[in-house]
């Protein structure tokens, strides 16, 4: 069960037992118990709350790291209403994701369910599959493909011979420099269709001999038993993905050269981000973009949660 | 030859075309690395045309110190990441599967929500806190939040691990006597064998492949690690000389490629049955 099932059993099994008092065996096993966890519970306060709360009260203040911060309330917030490059970078990054997400779980989705019927060579194929996702993130990966889309990159090397002469100098290119990346991100597929692929297999075999008993044919079977029978594993892969792509940042840093260019078409949200903090310090203003992502992204996730119970098959 | 034969022959080619066109940059970007510097730009095949290593041997020591310094980094790195992250989420994941305390709903609630955390909203005050302690430009900001188990993924691998585990092993340890700490070391850690593993293996990945947190936190060359010196070569390099940069990625990849060769099995069942990136 993934992370996201726990979630769900979680919110599910509701109110909590009313605590009685504890015996000697089980103090002592709850003490146990927060031994175990002093390096996690350590993180979460260190790490992870507390930065999380400050981060929280920097948002509302202008701060360089040099001077202490000035507290300002909401500026830095309605400030963002009217930063058009915040604004822009805004429209890329859901750009990138409202695109590229879909086609990479349409392309993993369709390559599991090829490889999936009692295929030859599976784990072969699965492993070449999924080399991309393994290498995607690295710099060297982003570095390749600030070459392969260059004007004279490979990609173009390949239209002349095709002879197209005129095509575009992809990455410094702003109408197509963010392409670029989706491609990129598609290219990974091999992650979820991993995930998919493990998903197809426990839909029971029974199922596919009735259904052809009663002949159905190869495409009334996928939508009427597969489909909804992996409907789970789209959604987490859906959750998952979408909180990924919201968070991409090395590939474009990498091919625009850390500017987000060309003309800030591949400024993504998280690039502005670590420009405005760590190349401006303006940590105030940043902290308040960190923010926004974070309720962007957990709005995101909220809505999907939401809507699937509209068309998310549970047989649990 | 029968239809179904066909089918299955037609259905193998697709397959192979295209994993081969996903895997065509990778190989493109090999080759290129041991070409001779205009060759790279004119020829879009595979045969290398210079088949000499004088781009490796540029490239070595155009990033300002020897790349192996910076390779000798990301591997600390991710060897202390690696330490970090078996210790301490082994540690928790014990805790959040085997032991019944007060809060244990709500902190595994927590815990599987930070899984999915941007870190940016913890960035700006974490700097802070390191720069306080004089951190910058060592390697604790990237070693210590892993010994501290923010790794959170990790934790939930490893519980879904250990409920697999009958629990008669640790009840039997138990009447012999068995306090929680060597059910845990002694029981639980030999047999989470895989888990621990998959957690080495996607540790090492992560942390070689990571470069947002590496960017911030080391800023002087001698701390560099290759992910952020292979981003100084972008800068410094000269829209002619690609060779050398070709070649330095692809000895970055080297590593990462090598542990997935060895760890496929790890790789596909982590991913499989928890879902990782």
């Amino acid at each position: 069960m993934s992370a996201l099932g726990e979630l769900r059993t979680l919110r599910r099994q509701g109110a909590h037992k009313g605590s009685q008092a504890l015996s000697e065996a089980a103090r002592k096993e709850e003490r146990a118990a927060y031994l175990f966890l002093v390096p996690w519970l350590a993180g979460l306060v260190l790490i992870t709350a507390g930065p999380m709360v400050a981060s929280l009260y920097v948002s509302l203040t202008d701060y360089n790291l040099l001077q202490p911060p000035e507290f300002l309330g909401l500026a830095n917030y309605l400030q963002m209403l009217d930063d058009e490059r915040l604004l822009n970078s805004l429209g890329v990054t859901f750009v990138y994701v409202f695109v590229s997400v879909p086609l990479q779980l349409a392309a993993a989705l369709g390559i599991a369910v090829v490889l999936n019927r009692g295929m030859r060579g599976l784990a072969f194929y699965r492993s070449v599959y999924y080399l991309p996702s393994l290498l995607g993130g690295s710099v060297a990966v982003a570095v390749l493909w600030r070459r392969l889309f260059g004007a004279d990159g490979l990609v173009n090397q390949g239209l002349a011979l095709l002879g197209v002469h005129d095509a575009p100098a992809w990455v410094a290119d702003p109408d197509t420099a963010l392409g670029t990346l989706v491609v990129l991100n598609v290219w990974t597929f091999g992650a979820p269709m991993v995930i998919f692929l493990a998903g197809l297999r426990q839909v029971p075999v029974s199922l596919y001999e009735a259904a052809a008993v009663d002949g159905a044919g190869r495409w009334a079977r996928f939508a009427r038993i597969t489909l909804p029978l992996i409907t789970p594993i789209i959604f987490f892969n859906v959750v998952l993905q979408i909180i990924h792509a919201f968070q991409a940042f090395t590939q474009a840093f990498i091919v625009s050269g850390g500017t987000g260019g060309p003309s800030d078409s591949t400024m993504f949200f998280t690039l502005y981000l670590y420009q405005t903090g760590f190349g401006n310090f303006q940590m105030g203003y940043a902290s308040a973009m960190a923010w926004v992502l974070l309720v962007i992204v957990a709005a995101f996730t909220a809505i999907n949660f939401w809507a699937s119970r509209f068309w998310v098959f549970y047989d649990d | 030859m029968t239809t179904d034969a066909l089918k299955t022959a037609t259905k193998h080619l697709v397959v192979i075309l295209i994993g081969l066109a996903m895997t065509y940059p990778l190989a493109w970007m090999l080759v290129s690395a041991v070409r001779d510097e205009p060759d790279i730009f004119t020829t879009p095949g595979l045969w290398p045309v210079g088949d000499d290593l004088a781009n490796f041997v540029e490239g070595w020591d155009s990033a300002g110190l020897p790349f192996s310094r910076y390779l000798v980094n990301s591997s600390l790195i991710a060897l202390g990441a690696i330490v970090g992250n078996l210790v301490s989420c082994s540690m928790a994941a014990y805790a959040f599967a085997r032991l019944r305390f007060r809060g244990r709903r709500v902190f595994f609630g927590i815990m599987l929500l930070t899984i999915m955390l941007p870190i940016h909203v913890v960035i700006v005050p974490q700097y802070v806190i390191f720069s306080q302690l004089g951190w910058v430009n060592t390697f604790w900001p990237l070693i210590v939040p892993k010994l501290l188990a923010t790794d959170a993924f990790f934790v939930f691998l490893m519980v879904q691990f250990i409920r697999g585990i009958p629990r008669e092993l640790d009840e039997a340890a138990r009447i012999d006597g068995a306090g929680f700490f060597r059910i845990y070391a002694q029981i639980l850690l030999p047999l989470m064998r895989p888990a621990l593993v998959t957690t080495t293996i996607f540790t090492f990945i992560w942390t070689w492949n990571d470069f947002f947190t590496q960017l911030i936190y080391l800023t002087d060359p001698a701390m560099f690690s290759t992910s952020v010196a292979l981003r100084s070569l972008v800068d410094s390099t000269s829209a002619s000389s690609w060779g050398p940069l070709f070649a330095m990625s692809v000895v970055s990849l080297v590593p990462v490629f090598v542990v997935f060769l060895v760890g496929q099995k790890y790789i596909v069942q982590g991913i499989a049955t928890t879902g990782g990136k």
